[in-house]
């Protein structure tokens, strides 16, 4: 029991964040609860603070709408937490997308297609592509051209608000990811990744690695969604620096050999720099 | 391969296939926010502004307690995620207090377009305009009907009985509705309370359902309107002919027979 919460313990807690805030987003508008109200576009704290979609709101400003401060506030609240605490966290803590994708990859690994299917025929930059064609699109329609399209705001207000055949878009993402190409929606196309991504690059929660304690086995590249963040396993005891990673700490829970930690940035360089001292010595 | 001539050819597919989608994508977005026919909230701007500011939160659809607003789904054939409502399933009842105004987080709904002198004032909401069918209208047949001037929170303001004499039986009198187009809110409580199968009265869009006169047309005994006239300017249409003087066109007028 104990190795089962210790091999699920981050996958419980960020499935109960997702969950969890769906269900107060659903509550609010079924029963009207005031606590998280809205939705991941736009929403409101107990109707005070508000917070808003920052890769949004770009869009509203590329496309020539007028900011309101309510919004640009939401949008600075989000953004500092991210850049300055949660990295990517948005995509595998909150974004409800990740439960479909994740089931996919769960799929593709338990019906050996990753063994069948080891070359990857996409290049993991084309959803900063995608990014870029968002702006430009948002800015000659002059719509949030993301916004019209963004599976990830389809479903969460398809639970909030009421689906219709959104249910087809997700069908198609599981089925995409699943035989299409591997983390394809949420390592390879979602903007809203890569617009987290560059935001989260700096921020102070990353995974570290110790290559003293590492066997190799190579279970956190493989449970791993954007794989190439873990480039210094079995190398070098580095931190994940790149923003890709989306700190949902999988890798962490299936080391067996605690080679793998969630650790703030900067106690992540001191410690590099003691043992570059001890190696020097 | 130079890894030049590498980099040049991965841009070139990367700039290929983003056209391509680029392509592909814009053309469904600019198929799905044409959707002419779609009632906002209270204090929507501009369609072609509330489409690049709405950001599709829903907390309109939250505030109101009617369960008036939607936000629009996939299979709805609207702007996706948008908030909108059919007055004939329920009608915006015209809350004093505005709920779904104020918690808009962008101003997609404007505050101060529902606002008289300070106070949030719904009367002055121009979320559509009701237009009566006179065909289907049974009030129009000479059947006595009132349902819809009943109905109007406005009432004898936004709709009026006119009435006339039917000149068929010749004893009885027609008591025909009247939109006036400067009061009505559009907010459906009359399409809601319409009694014929398919609403005689109906909601739609101002910029669908209104006329405009232009400058060259005003009320010359109304003083504010008078004033219009000075953005009227003359129409100055060149022909072949016009390059002549209008007499000689007349006189030689050579191929036009």
């Amino acid at each position: 029991m104990t190795r089962l919460w210790n091999k699920y313990r981050y996958l419980f807690f960020r499935r109960f964040t997702q969950i969890g805030l769906l269900v107060l987003y659903f509550g609010a508008n079924a029963w009207g609860w005031t606590l998280l109200m809205g939705n991941l576009s736009a929403s409101s704290i107990l109707g005070i603070v508000p917070l808003s979609d920052p890769f949004a709101g770009l869009q509203m400003l590329v496309a020539g709408a007028v900011m309101a401060t309510d919004l640009l506030v939401g949008m600075l609240i989000v953004t500092v937490f991210y850049l300055v605490i949660g990295g990517r966290a948005f995509c595998s803590w909150v974004c409800p997308i990740n439960i479909i994708t994740d089931a996919a990859a769960l799929l593709r690994r338990k019906l050996g297609i990753d063994a069948i299917a080891k070359r990857q025929p996409a290049s993991r930059n084309m959803r900063y592509w995608v990014l870029a064609l968002s702006l430009v699109l948002s800015f000659i329609l002059g719509i949030t051209a993301f916004e019209f399209i963004s599976p990830i705001s389809m479903l969460h207000r398809g639970i909030v608000f009421g689906l219709g055949f959104g249910w087809a878009a997700m069908l198609i993402i599981f089925i995409f990811d699943l035989f299409v190409l591997k983390n394809g929606w949420c390592g390879h196309v979602c903007p809203l990744g890569g617009f987290y991504s560059l935001v989260g690059k700096t921020s102070l929660i990353k995974v570290q690695h110790t290559v003293e304690n590492c066997t190799a086995c190579m279970k956190c590249k493989a449970v791993c969604p954007e794989s190439q963040v873990l480039h210094m396993i079995n190398k070098q005891s580095l931190a994940v620096l790149s923003g890709e990673c989306t700190n949902c700490a999988r890798c962490i829970e299936v080391c067996d050999d605690d080679a793998l930690g969630f650790s703030l940035r900067k106690f992540a360089k001191i410690k590099k720099r003691e043992s570059n001292n001890e190696s020097n010595k | 391969m130079s890894d030049r001539r590498k980099f040049i050819l991965n841009m070139a597919r990367g700039i290929g296939i983003t056209a391509l989608g680029g392509f592909v994508w814009s053309a469904y977005v600019e198929e799905a926010i044409a959707s002419p026919l779609l009632l906002r909230p209270p204090g929507a701007i501009k369609e072609v502004d509330f489409l690049k500011t709405c950001i599709k939160c829903g907390l309109c659809v939250e505030a109101c307690p009617y369960d008036t607003l939607l936000l629009a789904k996939p299979g709805d054939n609207k702007p996706l995620g948008t908030p909108y409502f059919i007055p004939r399933e329920i009608p915006c009842y015209m809350c004093p207090d505005i709920p779904c105004v104020p918690v808009c987080p962008t101003g997609a709904l404007d505050e101060s377009s529902v606002t008289t002198n300070g106070e949030l004032d719904i009367n002055v909401a121009q979320m559509g305009v009701a237009v009566v069918d006179d065909s289907s209208c049974i009030a129009f047949w000479g059947i006595q009907c009132d349902a819809c001037y009943r109905a109007c929170p406005l009432l004898g303001e936004a709709i009026s009985i006119v009435y006339e004499k039917n000149e068929r039986t010749g004893k009885h009198a027609f008591m025909k509705p009247i939109v006036h187009t400067d009061i009505c809110t559009g907010c459906g409580l009359c399409e809601k309370a319409c009694v014929t199968e398919k609403a005689a009265i109906f909601v739609l869009p101002r910029e669908v359902a209104l006329g405009r006169a232009g400058d060259y047309y005003i009320k010359g005994w109304d003083k504010e309107d008078d004033k219009r006239v000075k953005n009227a300017h003359a129409i100055k249409t060149k022909t072949r002919l016009s390059k002549e003087n209008a007499l000689d066109s007349l006189n030689d007028s050579g191929d036009l027979y």
